[in-house]
């Protein structure tokens, strides 16, 4: 790596305050969006004074409390059966090079590129053909679909960065495959895994479109939930629930970055 | 013996293999089938669809419409929308591009590793916050009598309300603001790999900042620059959240037509064609990406 003045890129004038502008485009709206979740003034523009009355109003408000549980049980759901199963797919992929690895691959990154409105009809018109009554259980297997790539990608690419010797000094010791696994692979394959299942627990907390669809009238979530009182209008109430959603956001994401980067 | 090992580990593998592909394949991949399927149907007079009757009206009805009498007329409406969807797509591609391109250049110029990697970090941090939040952020900001509009009021440069709210202009800066981050991380992964030595000897011949820019660090970066269109273009042409909160009823897009179809409309066939033409668009310009690049977009990170 040169330095500064050695790096011939640098000649480009301008780059500095692009990303000055981006940064900025990105975070103020949410950084406002915080501050003004504090705001004492019922109009929530004009500043009047400090105050976390809003966030009192908003944990004691039964509606809003009914809609955490469900988003709490629909990701808890979702994010276990999807992390089992990206595991194991991470696992079945990790074993050299096969015929429809393609296929495979493409399959397995299908929810990242379909645009959620299709797949939110697709799926919606998939439980009314079928017959499956619309409600949690629907939005729990709506977002197990999407929640499954989530999961996988960090433990594949965990399990790719992983020294093959390990298991193989393993395998010389007389550890027959299991205890290889349970032994060697599992525990180095543990920050991956960890990392994917919060990945896919944040994914399906802030998921709106999909189970907008396939939400029954009993199976609102959080999202569903802030969609009504924001169509109604801009509250202080909606300002303080959707700073708690972008802190608890936030907060997994950094989690599952410290975790997935530990050695 | 060697093909009884081979036989287990292909056994192994399908096992390991299963749940995933079951989970994606059951609920995904035979759902977009049953939308592919509907689409063709004919529309129940009540809702839903009447089964065993196909008909192409469904997408008969993306031009045209059907008076009374039966007889076809051109019907620009949809179309309208249609040419909102792509352009407002494009704009924002335009947009998140002229943004986006400085910056990854920025991050790719730092030294210090640490740094480096705190950047791409919070470039990645909206993409895992919620998307109906950060829209609803710019209701805040854009409204009358919002953020942009006093403060505009107060430095005296407007006298009137700015009226921007619901507009396809609110649109553009929302779409830009949801799916910026798509643009900066693939660029970024192309210029990182960039040979420096290259720059540097075209500097060397003599080449000015524009022509450097134009013959070496954008070819190379073209894999990176591609990708981050299509990640861009195609999820604003899908938008639902962004149009519904900060575009109002006259400026609809796609998204928002779709909805429609399973909400008020009740014209599942309809809905299902338009699902269905976006998901071609969608899988048309991956593979295009594939064979000019040889890898799927997203691939490697």
């Amino acid at each position: 790596m040169s330095g500064r003045g050695g790096n011939p890129l640098w000649r480009f004038a301008g780059v500095r305050p692009a990303a000055a502008l981006f940064f900025a485009y990105l975070y103020l709206p949410i950084v406002i969006l915080i501050v003004l979740s504090f705001n004492a003034n019922r109009t929530v523009t004009i500043w009047t004074g400090l105050t976390t009355d809003w966030y009192v109003e908003v944990l004691s408000n039964g509606d809003i409390l009914r809609a955490a549980r469900n988003s709490l049980i629909v990701a808890f759901s979702a994010t276990f059966i999807a992390t089992v199963a990206g595991t194991l797919a991470a696992l079945g992929m990790a074993r050299g090079r096969f015929r429809g690895e393609a296929a495979v691959n493409g399959v397995m990154g299908l929810p990242l590129v379909v645009p959620e409105i299709v797949t939110a009809v697709a799926t919606l018109l998939f439980f009314i053909l079928v017959g499956i009554k619309l409600g949690l259980l629907t939005v729990i297997i709506g977002h197990t679909v999407f929640c499954t790539p989530f999961a996988y990608l960090p433990i594949r690419a965990r399990l790719e960065g992983m020294d093959p010797s390990l298991r193989e000094a393993a395998s010389d010791l007389y550890a027959d495959a299991w205890r290889a696994f349970r032994r060697v692979t599992l525990p180095l394959l543990w920050p991956g895994i960890l990392s994917g299942a919060l990945l896919a627990f944040i994914i399906s907390l802030d998921d709106f479109v999909i189970t907008y669809f396939v939400a029954g009238a009993g199976a609102t979530t959080l999202p569903v939930y802030i969609f009504g009182m924001i169509r109604i209008g801009v509250t202080p109430e909606v300002n303080a629930l959707s700073s708690l959603m972008l802190l608890v956001s936030i907060l997994f994401v950094s989690l599952s970055f410290l975790v997935q980067r530990q050695r | 013996m060697l093909a009884a090992l081979r036989r287990s580990q292909l056994a192994q593998r399908t096992a390991l293999l299963a749940p995933s592909l079951a989970i994606i394949g059951g609920f995904m991949v035979l759902p977009l089938i049953l939308m592919a399927y509907v689409s063709i149907l004919e529309k129940g007079t009540h809702g839903g669809v009447e089964w065993g009757t196909y008909s192409a009206e469904a997408y008969i009805k993306f031009l045209f419409e059907r008076d009374l009498m039966g007889s076809l007329s051109v019907n620009a409406d949809y179309l309208q929308i249609f040419l909102r969807s792509f352009v407002l797509s494009g704009v924002t591609v335009l947009l998140a591009l002229a943004i986006g391109f400085p910056t990854a250049l920025y991050i790719a110029l730092q030294d210090d590793r640490w740094y480096r990697n705190l950047l791409v970090f919070m470039v990645t941090i909206p993409f895992w916050t919620n998307l109906l939040v950060r829209n609803y952020a710019w209701i805040i900001l854009l409204r009358n009598n919002g953020l942009i509009d006093n403060a505009a009021a107060w430095l005296g440069l407007t006298q009137e309300p700015i009226d921007v709210l619901y507009t396809p202009f609110a649109i553009g800066v929302g779409l830009t603001y949801s799916f910026l981050p798509f643009m900066v991380l693939p660029i970024y992964a192309s210029l990182e790999k960039l040979d420096l030595r290259l720059v540097e000897a075209a500097f060397d011949l003599g080449a000015d900042r524009r022509r450097a820019l134009a013959r070496i660090v954008v070819p190379l970066a073209l894999p990176g620059i591609i990708a981050g269109c299509i990640l861009v273009f195609v999820p604003c042409l899908g938008a639902y959240v962004t149009p519904e909160l900060l575009g109002g009823s006259k400026s609809l897009m796609i998204g928002n037509l779709i909805q429609n179809q399973f909400g008020a409309a009740r014209n599942w066939p309809f809905g299902a064609a338009l699902g269905f033409a976006l998901l071609a668009i969608v899988l048309l310009a991956m593979m295009a990406y594939a064979l000019r690049f040889r890898r799927a977009p997203g691939g490697g990170t």
